[in-house]
């Protein structure tokens, strides 16, 4: 100890003069802030845009008669402001996307944590990755050209626009996602674990199902929730093809408008800006906000959870 | 839980018949010209040894002369890691296990492992202790079997009051006596134990050696330990491995631990144990 109390000149000399580092040091601090503020900026604009809108929309149309309404019909002469069709349609789609996105995003995420060798796994996520880079406009002339088609050939009722249709597109959109951030929970779950499981004679079925699923299942919940929010907020393949008629219920076949399909309507549309009318895009904006950003603070949840769970 | 396995589940218990020609009746595991590739690095070479049944054979060495890799092949877990491979043969109760033929599954239900970090599931202790016989199909009372297996490793009392509490929520020490009741549960002939208590204090490491003197009354017992006092209290055999300049593991020598402890054959031994080996 004694001798390392003074260090050698030789030593002090080799530091870098403060001064210049110093200079460096604060030009990017301050460009690395200016990015983050330019990102904190824009959120909080879009959000007080939306929410001054929508707060003027809930002047005239009472926020009950919007959430509880099973009405929607805002372009019509009579208007009706209840956006619970929209809001079915929404959920419509998105468990049909999720009922293809979760099952198969997750067994492809333990085939490629647990079964495949490494050559086939080096095949198999860059196709994954084609996937999820394919545009969604691309995906809904799919659903609409390709799979309706085929609906209809099985079920001759299926109308030309239909929510099953978008519903299976969007689930196969979502698929990469849900397999991808599946498979890092999966493999999160410690070799240690496995190990013990098949010490004890486990087969490699018995260890997925029972060690390595259930370990992984907070970050296999926030995949699952990450990817319901995804299937809310997708637009372009409900708005090809899933239609625009506003309606409640649970018939696949037929065709219904979501949330985001309603507000490509009306923004595209010949709706004059500053009626009535066109501010409904921003009450439904808002609600379709609300509920996505529910989803993501829940799924921020469990991601914690499994981080945690074996630090 | 549908079970998938379509498979042949040989019978590995030795018949009377092959246990009274075998005339060393005593002798449970085997190793013979065993060596063993991660890849192409070759890290076990020639292993040849005879492990009795119902004692504790220590193996002792430098890190990396392959005890662990050695270990592993007695309950061939070292094919759960891609790109290895073995040659020679690992005899348990005069079969070769290490047979295409031979299901894996069986042999390490019949010789459990115990790991060097504590690494209970987690679920309950009982759920630990329950996961080797549910899996296995056992059919009878599951809450005997957890007591019983608790109370071999010498858990029971400290536990029976909250079964359901996290395996996670124990001490160390108590961890690793849980994953020892948990491998106790599937009620295994062998039992291999890689550095059980290299993550213990003092404490706890005392209380596990003397469970494995308590256990070895009706089981066998391998265990590897860097610990060369540990190998003098638990052992009744010792084998010493080192690693040749190659890098590859050999056996130099295996005897009883109190003669490989005071007048080893070879000198390697002799300078490892008296601690001139790095
Ligand atoms: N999964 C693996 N892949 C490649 N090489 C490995 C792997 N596991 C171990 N090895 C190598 O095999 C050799 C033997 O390793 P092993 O773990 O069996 O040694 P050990 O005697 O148990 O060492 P220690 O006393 O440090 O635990 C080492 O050189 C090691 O680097
Ligand atoms: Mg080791």
């Amino acid at each position: 100890m004694k001798e390392t109390a003074e260090p050698p000149p030789a030593l002090g000399a080799a530091l870098t003069p403060r001064k210049r580092r110093a200079v460096t040091e604060r030009f990017f601090q301050l460009l690395f802030f200016t990015c983050a503020a330019v990102s904190v900026l824009t959120t909080a604009g879009i959000v007080i845009t939306l929410l001054g809108e929508t707060i003027q929309f809930f002047g005239e149309v009472p926020v009950l008669d919007f959430l509880t309404g099973t009405r929607w019909t805002p372009l019509f002469a009579s208007q009706h402001f209840g956006v619970l069709p929209l809001v079915n349609g929404t959920i419509a789609v998105a468990l049909v996307a999720i009922s293809v996105a979760v099952p198969v995003g997750l067994l492809t995420a333990i085939f490629l944590s647990e079964y495949a060798s490494v050559r086939l796994r080096s095949v198999v996520k860059p196709i994954l990755e084609v996937l999820a880079g394919i545009p969604t406009v691309v995906y809904g002339y799919f659903a609409l050209l390709f799979v309706t088609p085929i609906l209809r050939g099985v079920f001759p009722q299926t109308q030309i626009f239909n929510v099953a249709s978008a519903g299976i597109v969007m689930g196969f959109m979502i698929l990469p996602m849900m397999a991808s951030i599946s498979e890092d929970a999966l493999r999160a779950v410690p070799r240690d674990l496995r190990e013990g499981a098949y010490a004890l004679g486990a087969t490699r079925l018995e260890v997925v199902t029972r060690v390595v699923v259930p370990g992984a299942l907070s970050g296999v919940l926030a995949a699952v929730i990450l990817s319901v929010s995804r299937a809310i907020g997708e637009t372009m393949i409900v708005a090809i093809a899933a239609g625009l008629q506003p309606r409640m219920g649970f018939d696949l076949l037929s065709s219904m408008e979501t949330m985001t399909a309603y507000i490509v309507q009306v923004s595209l549309g010949d709706t004059p800006q500053d009626t009535i009318e066109f501010s409904t895009i921003f009450a439904v904006g808002t609600l379709l906000f609300v509920m996505t950003f529910v989803m993501n603070v829940l799924s921020d949840f469990f991601v914690r959870r499994y981080r945690e769970a074996y630090e | 839980m549908i079970d998938l396995r379509v498979r042949e589940r040989p019978d590995l218990r030795p018949t009377a018949a092959a246990a009274a020609s075998n005339g060393q009746t005593d002798i449970v595991l085997m190793a013979r010209g065993l060596s063993f590739w991660y890849g192409d690095t070759q890290v076990l070479d020639g292993i040849e040894i005879d492990v009795p049944g119902r004692q504790v054979t220590a193996i002792i060495g430098p890190s990396g002369c392959g005890k662990s890799t050695f270990l592993r092949c007695f309950n061939r877990m070292n094919e759960l890691v891609p790109g290895t491979r073995v040659e020679g043969a690992v005899v348990f109760g005069g079969r070769q296990i290490n047979d295409r033929a031979v299901d894996p599954v069986e042999v390490r239900r019949r010789i459990g492992m115990v790991f060097q970090k504590p690494n209970p599931f987690p679920k309950s202790i009982y759920d630990n202790v329950a996961y080797g016989p549910r899996v296995n199909g056992f059919r009878g009372s599951m809450d005997d079997i957890v007591e019983s297996s608790l109370r071999r490793a010498a858990l029971w009392n400290e536990v029976k009051d909250d079964l359901k509490k996290s395996g996670l929520a124990l001490s160390g020490g108590q961890q690793q006596r849980l994953c020892i009741a948990r491998a106790l549960a599937v009620e295994p002939d062998v039992l291999l134990m890689d550095e059980p208590c290299s993550a213990l204090d003092p404490i706890a490491t005392t209380r596990i050696e003397d469970l494995i003197r308590e256990l070895c009354e009706q089981l066998t017992i391998v265990i590897v330990t860097h610990n060369m006092q540990q190998a003098a209290r638990v052992s009744d055999r010792t084998a010493f491995f080192t690693v040749t300049d190659a890098g590859c593991g050999i056996l130099v020598e295996h005897s009883e631990t109190q003669k490989l402890f005071t007048s080893p054959a070879d000198e390697r031994t002799e300078a490892y144990i008296t601690g001139r080996f790095g």
